[in-house]
């Protein structure tokens, strides 16, 4: 017995033209939309208490966002704690890491920062100090501040925009690194812009992504 | 609520003559609201008193756990209250009947575990509800707080564990802050999206003195629910769906927990749009409707998956685009422009990207929809073509009687012999879609079912809670599994104890039905662990526990003891010995395009 239901099989029906990418998104023949990732910086505002961080953590790990840093610190208001994400994903998932995010009771509002915030990070870099004149002169290059020093090794202390952060690291690599520690980037809005001012629902949801630019120059 | 009491047929006043088994528990145990409000309740002196009253306060009448050490100061404080407290026999149980008393309530259902074992039973249940938005307040007992964190006896980190799969929990950490706690985990459980709500207990707080009352169930400020949608996208929607030619309505589940039914059948009816469910949205539509083109998805019906494929205006309502039923992304309505409207602003375009977003309470932007639109759009073609599906599609199937019993003729025996109101629960796996696909469903909250997590066992459990919720003169069928009932038919010990009018129908192949058939498909027929001969009787096992047994071998068997067993007033099981080879058709493999379901095997 021929085991199923009736009708006209898979290939005597009607396809349809259309076709949707991988993000859902509708194709236009013509054109083949799909959004490459790109960095952006996300600021939020949460409630000072036990378990949040562990909340937005936890958040990004079990939907697989690519989180590039987490900064996260008291802010004026001791009821309230500023974290700071940077992201790397295509802009409908950098839409769902401000709408899911919004959706934690504890948090207060999310934003996504203007590309022309500011951004900064901080450094501790521990060096071979066998050649002191030239580590001191490259440490003045970049700005760094001695930390420590001993007769083997100088630590400097180094902030700024990521990518002077890297640079700076890659030419003390010519005495030898030993040891860094970095921070993950912290950033605040420029001007009189609010970095985390509360977002109505409406606002967020059907906000389509307009930042198109690549924060490719990662500094101030 | 409006279409469950306008829908009573006199059909189903045929229990008349038994007294009903909730009936009995009403009276006997639950509160009467009018005698509460004559006495003033004794004011609060311990933390577990706190957490009772918050749960007074909320309007909870019942109660599904088990006991255990720590949450033992809160069933002391539950000995003097009038919410009635039904002792599951596990904890999993105590949460699926939780959960289905919120689905067919549409209040909060309550349940309790103690710390350690007990919180973690109850983790299946809240993941199961936290997938399905159903809401449901989960109360774990914890160790004293001095101990925690030091791995003392029944310790586990619970809100830890369950922050995944909750809406919001909170660690209670304060007497005086306990009660508070609770009632704002009721209304976060039922305010906006719904969804399941944990507050863990530990036994020193629970015990201390405090006389600090509970606050009244509300949330807190930082969550906000935006109940109107924006104007302008809706008018562009309006313009939309008038200029649609072949547009489809496709109703979730949030159309039935936002109370959206009635709106959206005017909305479809006025405009004579075709209408889809989502599974979690079946009675949303009425089946027997002529628009009704009922469930699309892996197994949905051919129709449905044609008309969801060839549409171009997909109006898209409390549902969240899950991959049972878009199948593959590229293939989901690829022509259609989404109009998408979720009160939960993150499941817009998280999986399809929508064209119309509209956040917002379901009843409220249908209205606004039906305000905007000025005139209806032009599709008598498009219907036709719908209705041409249909006839092409049929759900019929073959019951030959020299073969073993038929599912779908069993599924349909039952959806016979009961009300249009009465209430279906199930397990998962092959019957569930059959109890999808072959009962008419025509009001909301009558499907009770494990729709995005799956959980096997949700059957008998959601049967419970169902049952406690449902009005008197309403069925409650759980339609089984052998596999599935198997996982949690101990809860059978609790429907004889409280003697509850349950009739389950297991549809036993002896075999996890749904992995034979995916085993058949794309294993090369190897059934690894896939075989159940090994099952027990399952009407003996009934008889065993208190409750009545029956068994099904041939036809002419099924509509007299489908009778017998619903007319039995009380637990009933009937071991339906169903065609074991009988498969789940249509079928999109996962991941497929819906428009190429397959009709048998061949076609896979």
């Amino acid at each position: 017995m021929r085991r199923g239901l009736d009708g006209p099989a898979p290939e005597e029906r009607p396809t349809p033209e259309g076709r949707r990418n991988d993000q859902g998104i509708r194709i236009d023949p013509e054109v083949e939309a799909t959004h490459l990732p790109r960095r952006t910086v996300i600021s939020t505002l949460v409630q000072h208490e036990p378990g949040v961080l562990a909340e937005v953590s936890g958040l990004f790990s079990r939907r697989q966002f690519n989180i590039e840093s987490l900064t996260v610190g008291p802010t004026d208001d001791e009821d309230r704690a500023r974290i700071t994400l940077v992201v790397e994903e295509p802009d409908p998932g950098i839409d769902q890491v401000k709408k899911q995010l919004r959706k934690l009771v504890p948090v207060i509002s999310v934003r996504e920062l203007a590309p022309d915030a500011m951004r900064r990070e901080l450094a501790l870099v521990k060096v071979d100090a066998e050649r002191p004149d030239q580590v001191a002169a490259v440490a003045d290059m970049y700005d760094a501040t001695t930390v420590d020093s001993s007769p083997e090794t100088a630590t400097f202390e180094i902030t700024g925009a990521r990518q002077k952060i890297e640079a700076a690291i890659e030419t003390f690599g010519q005495f030898g690194i030993r040891e860094i520690s970095r921070t993950g980037t912290t950033a605040l809005a420029r001007g009189t812009a609010e970095t985390a001012a509360p977002v109505s629902a409406t606002e967020s949801a059907t906000d389509q992504p307009t930042q198109q630019d690549q924060y490719t120059a990662d500094d101030d | 609520m409006s279409e469950r009491a306008a829908s009573v047929t006199p059909a189903e006043e045929q229990d008349d003559e038994q007294p009903d088994a909730d009936a009995q528990i009403a009276d006997g145990a639950a509160p009467d609201a009018t005698e509460e409000s004559e006495t003033t309740p004794e004011p609060v002196t311990t933390g577990a008193e706190a957490v009772v009253r918050a749960l007074e306060n909320a309007g909870v009448e019942y109660a599904f756990g088990v006991q255990g050490g720590a949450i033992m100061p809160v069933y002391d404080a539950l000995y003097d209250s009038d919410i009635y407290h039904v002792t599951m026999a596990h904890e999993q149980g105590a949460a699926h009947a939780a959960d289905a008393y919120g689905i067919v309530s549409g209040e909060p259902g309550i349940c309790l575990a103690t710390s350690g074992p007990g919180a973690t039973n109850l983790v299946t249940g809240i993941a199961d509800a936290d997938m399905d938005s159903d809401p449901m307040v989960a109360l774990t007992g914890q160790v004293p707080t001095a101990f925690v964190g030091n791995d003392a006896f029944q310790e586990t980190d619970t809100t830890g564990v369950t922050t995944p799969i909750t809406k919001e929990n909170t660690f209670s950490s304060d007497p005086d802050r306990v009660g508070t706690d609770v009632s704002e985990a009721f209304a976060l459980a039922r305010d906006g999206r719904p969804g399941p709500t944990l507050v863990d207990l530990p036994k020193d707080v629970t015990k201390s003195e405090t006389d600090r009352e509970p606050d009244d169930p509300r949330v807190p400020d930082t969550y906000e629910v935006q109940e109107r949608a924006d104007e302008e996208i809706v008018a562009a929607a309006a313009e939309r769906i008038e200029n649609a030619a072949k547009p489809v309505m496709l109703l979730g589940g949030g159309v039935i927990k936002g109370e959206a039914s009635d709106v959206c059948r005017e909305f479809a009816i006025e405009h004579e749009i075709p209408v889809i469910t989502t599974m979690p949205g079946i009675g949303a539509f009425p089946e027997d409707h002529e628009l009704s083109l009922e469930m699309a998805g892996m197994h949905g019906t051919g129709y449905a998956n044609m008309a969801i494929t060839h549409c171009d205006a997909l109006i898209g309502i409390g549902t969240r685009f899950d991959d049972r039923l878009t199948g593959g992304i590229e293939t989901f309505a690829p022509d259609a422009e989404l109009i998408h409207v979720d009160i939960d602003p993150a499941e817009i375009s998280k999986n399809i990207r929508a064209d119309y977003p509209l956040v917002g309470d379901a009843a409220t932007v249908v209205e606004q929809l039906c305000e905007a639109i000025d005139a209806s759009p032009k599709v008598a073609k498009w219907r036709a073509q719908c209705q041409q599906w249909k006839s092409d599609y049929s759900m019929a199937y073959e019951a030959p009687e020299d073969e073993p019993v038929q599912p779908e003729f069993v599924v349909e025996a039952l959806d016979e012999a009961t009300s249009d109101r009465a209430i279906v629960t199930t397990g998962v796996g092959q019957h569930q879609m059959w109890a999808c696909q072959y009962w008419t469903y025509t009001e909301p909250r009558t499907w009770v079912s494990s729709h995005g997590l799956g959980t096997m066992g949700y059957g008998l459990p959601a049967a419970i809670g169902a049952r406690l919720a449902a009005d008197d003169d309403q069925e409650v069928v759980c339609i089984d599994g052998d596999g599935s009932f198997l996982m949690t038919l101990q809860e059978l010990s609790v429907a004889v104890r409280e003697n509850l009018d349950i009739t389950v129908a297991v549809l036993n192949n002896e075999y996890i039905g749904m992995v034979r058939q995916w085993q058949d498909a794309f294993f090369e027929g190897r059934h690894s662990a896939s075989e159940y001969h090994w099952c027990p009787e399952f009407d003996k096992l009934a008889e065993a526990f208190g409750a009545r047994g029956f068994r099904i071998d041939d036809y002419d068997e099924v509509a007299e003891t489908i009778e017998a067993a619903l007319a039995y007033d009380g637990p009933s099981v009937i071991d339906v010995h169903i065609d074991p080879e009988a498969n789940v058709y249509p079928m999109v493999p996962s991941g497929g395009d819906n428009g190429q379901f397959a009709l048998t095997e061949e076609q896979l």
